[in-house]
């Protein structure tokens, strides 16, 4: 079976793998890229573990094909913190427990920064809605809502 | 030594765990996670049938695949005798549990493993796996609890044999014992009652539903050691379970801990280890299997299904005058339900003089269930709190006041036997009764429930090492994997008796090779039992440097003391020597007497008794029979709560898992045998938008038993749930609502009856 060659940007730097056609984007992430901090939960697109940002969009990386993806610019977990310094929805998830076995973390602040970069200012309900595909099954979600909330007031703020 | 007196510096803050970076920058390593050179892909083939017997496996066109390298079927897994064995937090048949992992003659349920492949990539296993051909004779199944437990019910056993009734059974049936608990004569306390209630309530199978599936990498190396990472709430349950079904020296395992993505209780059991053990020995080369979403809704967990009865009596004063309860577990293909503690936990809460519990052990065509939070709890908790509202509405009390009337506190005798020590259950009902939560007016439409709820919580063994550095950091090795934030608890308790910075204390997990045994993380023991060897190990400590200054000054270690850090005369008489900090005397340790490591290995006893009273507010919507919860409230006794931040976690947690076994999930099964949901989509686990805030309250009663007063609190938060969110719905419609789950058809056929 022939590979597909694809150069695509991952976190700012282009890569070039060669993947079978039936990988998804999340197959490749985490096997061919070695970026295993996007999680597979399910492989349906109902758990949100394997989020990512893939041309500004929000996806499931379980949904995409890894040979779709030449020229796509892909946004995971591992490019959310800028050198030493972590993103604020990465530090305020520490600082308020908002994660307890961390598995579903990395898919909960990817989908939770590219909400405020839509939204600086979003509801309550609205942060719920967002965030309804992606499931953590730890922390009945309160600590991860309050942290968002918290995380847009502080960056509207500065 | 108490610390209660103490001013406390770290225990009760709220500090960042040590792990946390690793976590929100996707550095951490779950069981998926692992890559070795040469690493297969490890895949296994499930039957199709509820129950039916192997006649044959082909694997003859499968081996011939190229890229296939092992293959696996149950002749390949050693015989195991059928007795039961001490194992991790309770007791286990590792017969069962060897047919459970690869089926030897037999499939029990849609999903039992037959086969197994290791090839070198996805797309290979899966084609082997289409071309290994089962012939199965195909056998009638059972699903239903009740159904399973009548004359002519399919057999899936024929060497079970009812325990625990007399005369013994001379036929074999799916009833694999009965249970019973209890003291005085509750028909006697009925003649004394003017209100008695008595129903029947059922509940569905539910999934623990972590968001990891169960995932191992197993390198059998060339010098016969088996080398497992996986992802699991023990490395030693693990290691223990793997050598005994594969008749192996404990010794030749080696396990190490990945990180869990979620447990629950349904990652206290081994499911892959052992097949990718066999996949690695034959192909010499290093296996990864992976679990799907299917196949862990298919064969793993969950908890049992229920068919419940309940009857209480009552005086007009609200004084419980009988009570008892007929349970019925699905244990799934083999035996194993949470009967028991069921029948232990189900009246807890309650002053009883004459109470009565009954419990069976059922077997089905259903996946083996597994420990789920508080086994056997919860649904016996919503059968007994949904009877005690109802009482409540009959005598016209308030249903906090009934409580309070009846609540177990120190010295109550306990339904299974023991009397209470030192426990806090008034004081969480006099919290929820104080909370603001409980005096919102209600709308139309609208309902609040109440519900109690209790765990014993565990102590059991547990290994600590702290090794001082000679910079002065101090390195602890636990030896739970931690599922929800534990290292942070037990690095604060570490510091705390230390006297140092917390952020001074590093600690790992250790792999079963680098610290003494462990038993589970479960029973909610990890920062009670796991701490008390970790305070112990760093007691060890402090009486080290104490030795090492007082020979440093020439004087007898009793007349140092050990003080926020520091090595300090007793007194005036002592001498006047200036004090020595932990980095000082780690420094000289090499000139003092060696390395300083402290060291302790305990059986904890004294788990202090856990309890819990939640409040829920719903709006049901008439028309379509939604459930929205409109407000929760969850208060509970922590004894101590360690990181607040963690304990309110856990509660909440537990809260959402509950209100989902209320409202929503349920295993949903074809004529045929098949499970029709297996998947996240179907099978319906609360998101965000389903819930709203879930206030918390902890209460601290301390536990005199631990240092700080430590009670274990991540199970007691499931078990109010399902009758605060049952008892809310049934005052919104106006109709009692006795089984589970309160899914929209169900409250439609309710208002429409």
């Amino acid at each position: 079976m022939a590979k597909f060659h694809v150069t695509a940007t991952v976190n700012g730097e282009e890569v070039e793998y060669l993947c079978d056609p039936q990988q998804t984007m999340l197959d490749v992430l985490r096997d061919e890229l070695n970026l295993t901090g996007t999680k597979e939960g399910c492989s349906s697109g109902d758990c949100g573990a394997c989020s990512v940002i893939l041309d500004g969009r929000l996806v499931c990386s379980c949904l995409a094909l890894g040979a779709e993806l030449d020229g796509a610019k892909i946004e995971t977990i591992e490019g959310m913190a800028e050198g030493d310094e972590l993103h604020p929805l990465q530090q305020k998830f520490l600082e308020e427990a908002a994660l307890q076995c961390g598995f579903c973390t990395p898919g909960f602040l990817v989908a939770a920064k590219n909400l405020l970069e839509r939204n600086p200012d979003p509801t309550e309900t609205e942060v719920r809605y967002w965030l309804a595909g992606n499931l953590c099954r730890c922390t009945g979600y309160d600590k991860i809502i309050r942290s968002v909330l918290d995380v847009a007031a502080e960056m509207r703020g500065s | 030594m108490g610390y209660e007196d103490k001013e406390l510096k770290w225990v009760g803050t709220r500090q960042i765990r040590p792990d946390g970076v690793d976590k929100v920058t996707g550095r951490a390593n779950f069981g998926a996670d692992l890559n070795l050179p040469g690493m297969l892909t490890g895949k296994i083939l499930r039957s199709p049938h509820p129950h039916a017997k192997i006649v044959s496996i082909n694997t003859d066109k499968a081996a011939a695949l190229p890229g296939v390298k092992a293959i696996v079927t149950g002749a390949d897994m050693p015989e195991m005798p059928s007795e039961m064995a001490q194992a991790g937090e309770g007791a286990v048949n590792f017969r069962y549990l060897s047919n459970n992992i690869m089926a030897h003659d037999k499939v029990l349920y849609d999903g039992h493993p037959v086969a197994a492949v290791a090839a070198i990539s996805d797309a290979v296993a899966n084609e082997a796996l289409s071309l290994i051909e089962v012939e199965y004779e195909v056998l009638p199944h059972v699903i239903d609890v009740e159904e399973s437990m009548k004359p002519d019910a399919p057999v899936l056993h024929d060497t079970i044999f009812t325990a625990g009734v007399e005369p013994k059974p001379e036929k074999p049936s799916n009833v694999v014992m009965r249970v019973q608990m209890g003291f005085g004569d509750p028909d006697a306390g009925y003649e004394k009652s003017d209100v008695v209630i008595e129903r029947n309530y059922t509940t569905q199978p539910v999934h623990q539903g972590y968001i990891e599936p169960h995932a191992a990498v197993v390198e059998w190396t060339e010098n016969d050691e088996c080398r497992i990472w996986c992802s699991s709430q023990g490395q030693f349950m693990v290691r223990t379970f793997t050598a005994k079904l594969l008749d192996l020296e404990l010794a030749q395992v080696r396990v190490t801990p990945a990180e869990i993505g979620g447990g629950f209780g349904g990652k206290t059991t081994i499911y892959l280890e052992p097949v990718a053990a066999l996949l690695s020995r034959k192909s010499h080369r290093p296996v990864r299997m992976v679990m799907s979403r299917d196949e862990v809704f298919r064969a793993t967990g969950p908890t049992s299904g229920t068919a419940m009865r309940v009857k209480i009596g009552a005086t007009r004063d609200g004084k419980i005058q009988g009570a008892e309860a007929e349970l019925k577990y699905q244990a799934g293909a083999y035996p194993g339900s949470p009967v028991a503690p069921g029948c232990m936990t189900a009246f807890a809460p309650y002053a009883l003089e004459n109470v009565k519990t009954v419990g069976y052990d059922v077997v089905v065509n259903r996946p083996l269930s597994a420990s789920y939070r508080a086994p056997g709890a919860p649904m016996a908790s919503f059968a007994v709190e949904s009877a005690i509202d109802e009482l409540a509405q009959e005598l016209g009390m308030d249903p906090i006041d009934l409580r309070l009337k009846n609540a177990a506190k120190e010295g109550t005798q306990a339904p299974y036997g023991p009397k209470f020590k030192s426990i806090g259950y008034i004081e969480t009902l006099e919290a929820a009764k104080a909370h603001p939560n409980y005096n919102i007016p209600l709308g139309p439409n609208q309902g609040r429930g109440v519900a109690s709820g209790f765990w014993f919580n565990i102590g059991m063994q547990s290994s600590a090492t702290v090794n001082v550095a000679e910079d002065g950091t101090v390195c602890v090795i636990s030896g739970n994997p931690d599922i929800g934030g534990s290292r942070a608890s037990l690095a604060m308790m570490a510091a705390e008796v230390l006297g140092v910075d917390y952020n001074k204390v590093k600690i790992i997990v250790g792999d079963t090779a680098s610290i003494g045994y462990n038993d589970v993380t479960g029973g909610s023991r990890v920062t009670f039992a796991t701490g008390m060897a970790i305070i112990q190990a760093a007691e060890d400590v402090v009486q080290q440097l104490r030795e090492r200054a007082a020979m440093t000054w020439d004087i007898g270690v009793d007349a140092v003391v050990w003080e926020d850090g520091f090595a300090r005369p007793a007194s005036a008489n002592a001498g006047d020597f200036k004090p020595l900090s932990l980095a000082d005397i780690a420094a000289k340790a090499g000139r003092t007497g060696g390395p300083i490591n402290g060291k302790a290995a305990i059986n904890a006893r004294g788990a202090g008794a856990g309890f819990g009273t939640h409040i829920c507010d719903v709006e049901v919507d008439p028309d379509t029979g939604h459930v929205t919860v409109l407000r929760y409230t969850a208060v509970q006794d922590a004894g101590k709560a360690i990181h607040p931040g963690y304990v309110e976690g856990q509660m909440q947690g537990g809260v959402a898992q509950g209100v989902g076994w209320a409202l929503n999930e349920e295993y949903i099964y074809g004529e045929d045998g098949r499970l029709q949901n297996p998947g996240f989509l179907d099978y319906r686990m609360p998101v965000a938008s389903d819930l709203p805030m879930i206030d918390t309250v902890i209460v601290e009663v301390p536990n005199p038993a631990h240092p700080f007063g430590v009670r274990g609190v991540g199970e007691v938060p499931i078990v109010p749930p399902l009758g605060a969110t049952a008892n809310a719905v049934s005052h919104a419609i106006g109709k009692r609502m006795t089984d589970l789950p309160l899914s929209p058809p169900a409250i439609v056929s309710a208002l429409d009856s």
